[in-house]
């Protein structure tokens, strides 16, 4: 398995999606070498964790798997001995080693997670035989948002897809982007959704860690969370949009934005213009138990992305009982029976339903408990033996002459 | 016919919020002590570091000055927020400007106690804050103020009005160009439709020599020396009665540090200055009874001293700066409520301009005399900071009205 990082050295679900799903497969007698392009201790006992680079997460000053603005198109056979501190040139560390690996011993199928494994993938696949097996988590067109995205990442996406022996989307719609962006055949495409595993979820300790808004809630004030990281597909200044127009209907509101990114700047001066930034506040990026407290003091947990293709977030926060109100540009949409959802563009929606679920509490409560109890339904078993299927209908591929 | 310089030098720290977090806020109502001893917003670090470069050594060389020359003079405004620092942590700073005040040769100017903008927020508050910046002087130097000067020196025909009715014999501000047309900073004048009160503009350009350009060796005078500065006014129109060089106190040491040759510029500047017959040095009060105003001024906009606009957009220009100062005020008659002087004065702490002006993003880019001021890494952090002080500030007072 190809990846690009797990827990806890992940940015965002990528990374706790590879490690559920390995986990499961591990336990169905999956034998697996998972790749990943740092150095660190994952305490990790069911698959060989393999690092690419000889350097740990801080070294290597990781942009993430998630921004591709930044990545540069350096010369990648000529920084071999350079440190590899751009993405792309660590990408071609990534590569040579997965290039090594399978030479000593070839695997049976290559499982690539996303464009940034998708070339060590290929490659693989060019020197084994091997089935390729190309996993969307996010495709450029999400990432980008509204714009048009990074080309290069558009390239090797494209490449990746054509090359895979079979390609797995983490939601329908992702499938349906796969589809009308790239020009894959629909056939060549399975939806696999992302899940979760209840247990996984460590619990909440009585003293939470936002006391102001614990205060604000005894006084009347609903909490509105959104966890994700601050970047256009995540749709926040639509939210900012939205809140505006709940705050005007409904004053006793607060808005919990956890996590950073490029956009911070933009949101929390917009918020200020909105002339709503006493009830806006960021959290900046957090973990652990701030993170854990942002969801159980949410009453309303709210998705705005602009497209994503699955998000986990929207489980978490189901499984630390808050309403949730996604926008339909989402993959776990699809798989939540008991939620809002609205187009993410629809801010007059959005509010409207952000202040029917404040004011009205039989409609948040049943939200709550609803959503609370699919969320107890989730495993990531159902995901483990779709993927063994999948294994078993593919065959090495014979080589052309 | 005599001619004076008239130097002012404004002395001001401010309380710097510390990086008060959204975790932090209806749990620690401390926002202005940090405890790092390191952290750029320590205020205790950053008063001793000045201290040590600027005011010690300046007060100093005032003194010896003073003494030295009967005709010398020089005039302070200091907030209430930098005396409450002196009392605080360096009672040798406080003793030095009580030593100034002593020779009889220096005047105290009067301000708002908390370097505030209330003025344009609240005649109410702002009244309050004058007249417990009087106090506080009153009871640490003995001295009542007669010529008062506003925040940055935010000036309009309001204020002229305010200090007239008030009493005041006479107000400072900026002398800029477009309010004077054709005239020179450097007579007396009097504000349009004033009793009493008398107006003395910054000769910025004179002022900005010292104050901003003195080190920059780019400047084609440079290096300046007192001679050549004396030069410059010696050769200006015979009639021309005052100079007035008003600045920031910690040009000397600190915005211009002592190894640019500051402290040398001025400890030459009053002999080479009173070398030259009906050459002498006046302050404020002085100035205003030596000369008759010569023309009127009228300025219903308002004016400060800073930046190239000289308008208050480097404090409430942007949607951050506007949210934040809207909020603080609208808290004023809540917290007034609350008669707890703890609430009061962190209310009033958190109204000291400079909190605004580190949320300034006009040459955010360019890292120019807006970063170098600012202990934060951007304009936005401090608008976080500041916003979670004003939230947890805002909880507190509802928890008093409460009764918990």
């Amino acid at each position: 398995m190809l990846g690009w990082e797990l827990p806890p050295h992940n940015s965002g679900g990528l990374g706790v999606a590879c490690y559920h799903l390995a986990k499961q497969l591990a336990f169905k007698g999956v034998s697996i070498d998972f790749v990943v392009p740092y150095q660190a201790d994952h305490k990790i006992d069911f698959m060989d964790v393999h690092s690419a680079i000889q350097a740990t997460p801080e070294e290597l000053q990781l942009p993430g798997a998630y921004d591709s603005t930044c990545y540069s198109c350096e010369d990648s056979e000529a920084c071999e001995h350079a440190t590899p501190d751009t993405l792309r040139a660590q990408q071609a560390h990534y590569t040579k080693h997965v290039e090594q690996m399978v030479q000593k011993t070839a695997p049976d199928a290559i499982h690539a997670h996303d464009w940034l494994t998708f070339e060590a993938g290929m490659r693989a696949k060019e020197l084994t035989g091997k089935p390729l097996i190309a996993h969307v988590h996010a495709t450029e067109f999400d990432r980008s948002g509204e714009h048009h995205g990074n080309p290069l990442v558009h390239e090797i996406e494209y490449n990746g897809l054509m090359m895979a022996d079979k390609i797995i989307a983490v939601s329908h719609i992702t499938k349906d982007l796969i589809v009308r962006e790239y020009n894959i055949p629909a056939g060549k495409i399975e939806v696999v959704h992302n899940s979760i595993d209840n247990a996984a979820l460590e619990p909440i300790e009585a003293a939470n860690t936002y006391i102001y808004v614990e205060e604000m809630k005894r006084r009347g004030y609903k909490v509105v969370v959104s966890v994700s990281r601050l970047t256009v597909q995540k749709g926040l200044n639509y939210l900012l949009e939205a809140a505006r127009r709940a705050l005007y209907i409904e004053p006793k509101l607060l808005f919990l934005i956890a996590g950073s990114g490029e956009l911070r700047d933009e949101l929390l001066e917009r918020s200020a213009t909105f002339g709503i930034a006493e009830n806006i506040l960021f959290t900046g990026f957090i973990r652990g138990k701030a993170w854990r407290d942002a969801y159980a003091i949410g009453d309303i947990f709210v998705m705005p992305s602009v497209s994503e293709p699955f998000g986990l977030v929207a489980l978490e926060a189901a499984g630390y009982n808050n309403a949730l109100l996604l926008s339909k540009q989402s993959g776990v949409a699809e798989v939540l029976i008991n939620k809002l959802t609205y187009d993410f563009w629809d801010t007059q929606r959005l509010a409207d339903q952000i202040v029917a679920i404040a004011q009205h509490d039989v409609l948040r409560s049943t939200l709550i408990q609803e959503a609370a109890n699919e969320y107890a339904k989730f495993s990531w078993q159902k995901a483990g033996d779709k993927f063994l299927e999948i294994y078993r209908t593919l065959k090495p591929v014979e080589v052309l002459v | 016919m005599s001619r004076a310089i008239v130097l002012y030098l404004h002395v001001h720290q401010p309380w710097r919020i510390r990086p008060y977090t959204v975790f932090e806020a209806g749990r620690d109502h401390n926002y202005f002590f940090e405890p790092n001893p390191r952290g750029a917003t320590n205020n205790e670090a950053i008063f001793k570091k000045v201290a040590e470069k600027s005011y010690l050594p300046t007060n100093q060389l005032l003194l010896e000055l003073l003494h030295k020359h009967p005709q010398f003079r020089v005039s302070f405004s200091i907030t209430g927020t930098l005396i409450e620092q002196m009392e605080q942590w360096s009672p040798e700073v406080l003793q030095s400007f009580k030593e100034i005040f002593s020779t009889g040769q220096a005047e105290l100017v009067g301000e708002t106690y908390y370097h505030s903008l209330s003025f344009f927020y609240s005649r109410f508050e702002f009244v309050k804050q004058v007249r417990m910046h009087e106090e506080k002087v009153k009871s640490v130097f003995g001295i009542t103020p007669q010529v008062f000067r506003n925040t940055e020196f935010a000036y309009n025909n309001d204020l002229a009005h305010w200090a007239d009715k008030t009493g005041y014999k006479g107000i400072l501000t900026e002398g800029w160009d477009p309010i004077l047309d054709w005239r020179s900073p450097n007579y007396v004048y009097k504000p349009s439709n004033a009793e009493n009160i008398s107006l003395l503009l910054k000769n910025y350009r004179m002022s900005d020599d010292i104050g901003f350009r003195f080190s920059d060796k780019h400047w084609r005078e440079w290096p300046l020396t007192a001679e050549k500065y004396v030069n410059w006014i010696n050769s200006l129109d015979k009639d021309q009665t005052n100079i007035n060089l008003f600045m920031d106190y910690e040009t000397f040491g600190e915005h211009q540090w002592s190894d640019t040759g500051i402290f040398d510029f001025l400890k030459e500047l009053p002999q080479e200055f009173l070398r030259h017959e009906g050459n002498t040095f006046m302050t404020p009060s002085e100035a205003i009874d030596a000369f008759e105003p010569v023309d009127e001024i009228d300025i219903p906009y308002t004016i400060t001293w800073a930046d190239t606009e000289r308008d208050l957009t480097a404090w409430v220009g942007n949607d951050m700066q506007k949210q934040a100062i809207k909020l603080l005020f609208e808290l004023e008659n809540d917290i007034l409520a609350t008669e707890d002087k703890v609430l009061i004065d962190d209310w009033r702490r958190l109204q000291i301009s400079d909190h605004t002006y580190y949320m300034c993003t006009k040459w955010f880019k360019d890292g120019d005399v807006h970063a170098y001021f600012s202990p934060y890494e951007s304009p936005y952090d401090a608008f976080i900071y500041f916003m979670n002080a004003l939230r947890d500030l805002k909880l507190r007072v509802i928890k008093h009205r409460e009764g918990v």
